[in-house]
């Protein structure tokens, strides 16, 4: 059925696509991003429709449920403004503190709202795409959070949109550290790889004073991350290999199957 | 050689690829996400030619690749051979069957993962992979299975709206004509 030119025809296809394999990472990176560009209008439409859909659905609130949103956010706002007005005051006492005792001065975290426009298709990966790029003064390797707590960091940056590696992901690999001191590395979930919410901390020290319901964030030791990101909560621990090293289940504090907005914190 | 046929093919695969990269509703329920191009190679390798069959799975593949952190070219291969193997004895089977087309489906969205797979262990990456992943394996070639007739179904109605009909032949020859009354 197939003649002569079609297996050389095939076998070409064979070698182009073993040929785009064999690319380094960061011009694989790169091209996919510009093959994804093709989804371009197709995501702007969907999120104009989004957005229409929104506004059309907000013209169907009733005023007086507006005006009560709108007294509590008023009432937020002046609250935050007060924790705002008494973090200032620590953060200056802190850096004059930090000045005397001769350590590094601490930064502000600089952050840039993003909007989620696609999801992995795959089901064996954790990532997204964003809607902001090297246009927006985004690089590869920067953290990406929610207002509850780390997300996951930047893989590859296009001109216009990047690529997110989220928590969960085999990919990432970031230092945390318990509440009570210990550190450790958060991996995949092993038991449950696919369960989004769920990740593993292997804890460095064997005799370990971490306990199920203590926050664990990120140590900042490796550059990437800055240190003091929520991570999540630990939920179980158990011994690993033989006991010689232990492991706790952490349930991450940020929503990963319902991210349609998050913060890049910008170097 | 009409490429109208092909362009609705590559035109469906490029949708399909959008819509399993939009959060969706089988991701959520099911804990697993659709992949609805090994059905259309099973269209595709059913009733076009090598090209189609070529340019689906390279297209597809790339697209499919470029929103996921396989590598560029994971999914290809696993496509065109799904394809070529479908197509090598296509006169063999029932495509006109549902199903022989539920079967078919089946098969290639169980295959489709399996090989992209073999790829990513073989270039040295990690996938997530667990006992869940039989559980989503098993939704795949499921939902594979069951879009592969759909496919079929919208296809077929497109060509038959958007392509000349064959005209019927009428019984009436003039020639036969009896003519009654006198001459």
């Amino acid at each position: 059925m197939l003649k002569k030119s079609h297996y050389i025809f095939l076998v070409c296809v064979v070698l182009l696509v073993w040929a785009l394999l064999q690319l380094p990472g960061g011009t694989m990176g790169k091209l996919k991003l510009a093959i994804s560009g093709l989804f371009l209008p197709f995501l702007s439409l969907s999120n104009s429709t989004h957005e229409w859909l929104g506004n059309a659905s907000e013209g169907l609130v009733p005023k007086s449920e507006l005006l009560r949103q709108n007294a509590q956010l008023r009432h937020d706002n002046q609250e935050l403004q007060l924790r705002l007005a008494q973090d200032t005051q620590l953060w200056t006492e802190n850096a004059r503190l930090r000045g005397e005792v001769g350590w590094a001065r601490q930064t502000r975290w600089r952050v840039k709202l993003a909007r989620v426009i696609v999801r992995d298709p795959a089901n064996w990966w954790r990532s997204l795409e964003i809607d902001l790029g090297s246009r927006d003064g985004l690089r590869a390797n920067l953290a990406v959070l929610t207002a509850d707590g780390l997300v996951g960091r930047l893989q590859s940056v296009g001109e216009t949109r990047s690529q997110v590696v989220l928590l969960g992901d085999p990919n990432l690999r970031v230092a945390g550290i318990v509440t009570t001191g210990e550190t450790g590395i958060i991996t995949a979930s092993a038991s449950a790889p696919q369960e989004e919410g769920m990740i593993d901390l292997d804890l460095f020290t064997g005799a370990s004073g971490a306990r199920p319901g203590q926050i664990v964030v990120t140590w900042g030791e490796g550059g990437v991350f800055p240190p003091g990101i929520p991570i999540g909560k630990i939920v179980d621990i158990r011994p690993k290999e033989y006991g010689l090293s232990i492991e706790a289940r952490v349930k991450l504090a940020a929503d990963m199957g319902a991210l349609e907005e998050v913060w890049v914190m910008l170097p | 050689m009409n490429w109208l046929p092909t362009i609705f093919v590559l035109a469906a695969a490029f949708v399909a690829v959008f819509l399993e990269a939009s959060p969706g509703l089988f991701r959520n329920l099911l804990g697993a996400q659709i992949d609805l191009l090994p059905a259309l190679m099973v269209y595709a390798a059913l009733t076009h030619g090598l090209t189609t069959i070529v340019l689906l799975a390279v297209c597809g593949g790339l697209w499919f690749d470029s929103l996921s952190l396989n590598p560029l070219g994971a999914s290809v291969l696993p496509l065109l051979l799904i394809g070529l193997l479908i197509y090598r004895s296509r006169d063999l089977l029932m495509r006109e069957h549902i199903f022989a087309q539920v079967v078919l489906g089946v098969m290639a969205g169980a295959a489709q993962p399996l090989g992209t797979l073999f790829i990513l262990l073989n270039k040295g990456t990690a996938p997530l992979l667990g006992w869940f992943s039989l559980w989503q394996w098993l939704v795949m070639a499921a939902g594979s299975g069951a879009a592969t007739p759909v496919c079929f179904k919208l296809f077929d109605r497109l060509r038959r709206a958007l392509e000349y009909q064959p005209v019927i032949q009428s019984s009436f020859r003039p020639d036969r004509e009896i003519k009654r009354g006198r001459v």
